[in-house]
């Protein structure tokens, strides 16, 4: 059951993802990176079929790149965010992919910015969204804890009571997340939040992200 | 000897020369000229009008000045309906780039796109290259005001002042003496028309000969506007300048 959220700070934006990589009722595994790095200052979680999921995100990410080679100079987010939207709008009416996206990034002119855009090609700029069935518990927390100015570490703190939450509410809630930032200094992986795997934090240790007796 | 390497756009002469580019870029220097003004506030681009007959009704008033997208405009020197096809593609380019990015078009990728279509109709067989050389005057939010100027070859760069079509030669050395960093608009405008009085065939200058166009950022809203000058805010621009006698050399 996937979660993908994202939150915008003051001049930094999180996004963070479940690591679960599921086929019907079977974990394969658990540590599934779903936000990839696009660019030096972009983040791109995404969540959905699979296939569809690594293709698209992939797809846009050399495109990217190549803009970046052939203009020595990056896209903005607001940039990418419609090009990502116009690929999906595109590929809607022919063979459409199953991603639902959640796009952090930080340009110099604008700050950090996030952008909602599912398949069927919506587009949102957002301060706070999550996709998949983690977004029911997310966004009413969100609603409720969010402000425009939060610092970083007030933004972890909220992701993690929505990692929280969605473990504790949720049917067959996915063990693991990873949460990654970017800001001025760049788009890095912030933390991993684990319950099982080789890296799992002890039950006892992890107080904040593991399940309440 | 040389006439076997004439006619084939794609073939290098012994000497490793393109006759036809070169040919093309000669279609250049017999056109009208135009040049083009780096300021501090904007850029400026001035063109000057053959005019060919007493008869011919001119249907726009815009002859050399083409708008290309809000934020972007160029002046053209060369065979027109060379020039209106590729113009009819930068305007498509810097549209198709909208649509994609949400965003206006960088100036130099623009320019770019431009001159990749004109390089290829110097390697690829059959077809003659374009004989038109661009002025384009721009802004965008990476390096604010440009200025570029392109040939048949494909070739382009960025300049604080430029000229082309008949006698950019002695305009650009000019331009060159007289250009100082930092110029304003207004002062950019004197001098283009300062350096175009001299360097034109025609005795004397008047508004029906030249035309004016500019790109600069609106005071209030920050706005990138492109603004033709009227014939008749010309003709006081060139009185104001004394350029409306016959200049002196004449």
């Amino acid at each position: 059951m996937e979660c993908v959220l994202g939150v915008v700070g003051r001049d930094f934006a999180v996004v963070a993802a479940d690591t679960s990589a599921v086929q019907s009722i079977l974990v394969h595994k658990t540590d599934e990176d779903k936000v990839m790095v696009l660019d030096s200052h972009k983040l791109m979680g995404a969540s959905g079929e699979p296939g569809d999921r690594v293709q698209f995100t992939e797809f846009i990410q050399k495109n990217l790149h190549l803009y970046q080679f052939r203009n020595t100079m990056p896209l903005s987010t607001a940039a990418a965010a419609n090009f990502t939207r116009g690929e999906l709008a595109t590929a809607l009416r022919k063979n459409p992919y199953m991603v639902n996206i959640i796009l952090g990034g930080y340009d110099k002119d604008v700050g950090a910015s996030l952008y909602y855009i599912d398949y069927i090609a919506t587009l949102h700029k957002i301060d706070k969204g999550a996709f998949g069935y983690g977004s029911y518990f997310c966004l009413s927390l969100m609603d409720k804890l969010y402000h425009p100015d939060m610092s970083l570490e007030e933004a972890i703190d909220l992701v993690d009571k929505c990692i929280k939450e969605i473990r504790l509410r949720l049917v067959v809630a996915p063990q693991n997340f990873v949460i990654k930032v970017v800001d001025k200094d760049g788009a890095r992986e912030y933390a991993r939040r684990e319950l099982v795997g080789d890296n799992a934090a002890p039950a006892e240790a992890a107080a904040p992200t593991t399940i309440p007796a | 000897m040389s006439r076997r390497y004439d006619s084939r756009t794609t073939i290098f002469s012994p000497e490793g020369r393109l006759y036809q580019v070169e040919y093309a870029m000669e279609a250049i220097g017999n056109a009208g000229s135009a040049l083009g003004i780096l300021a501090a506030d904007g850029v400026v681009l001035v063109g000057e009008k053959k005019v060919t007959s007493k008869l011919l009704q001119t249907s726009r008033s815009a002859e050399k000045m083409y708008k290309i997208d809000s934020h972007l405009a160029c002046a053209v020197a060369g065979i027109m309906s060379d020039a209106n096809i590729l113009i009819n593609t930068a305007r498509l380019h810097a549209q198709r780039y909208a649509l994609s990015y949400q965003e206006p078009i960088p100036v130099e990728q623009l320019v770019q796109s431009l001159c990749d279509t004109k390089q290829g109709y110097t390697q690829f067989g059959g077809l003659r290259p374009f004989g038109v050389s661009f002025l384009f005057g721009g802004w965008d939010k990476h390096h604010g005001f440009q200025l570029y100027m392109s040939d048949p070859s494909g070739n382009y760069g960025g300049w604080k002042a430029a000229a082309v079509g008949a006698n950019s030669q002695a305009a650009q050395s000019m331009l060159k003496q007289d250009y100082k960093d930092g110029l304003t608009r207004e002062e950019a405008v004197a001098l283009a028309l300062k350096v175009l009085s001299k360097t034109m065939d025609s005795t004397s200058l008047t508004a029906e000969k030249l035309e004016l166009a500019e790109v600069f950022l609106q005071p209030g809203t920050g706005e990138v506007q492109y603004q033709v000058c009227s014939p008749e805010a010309l003709g006081k621009l060139l009185a104001k300048s004394g350029l409306t006698q016959p200049a002196p050399e004449a």
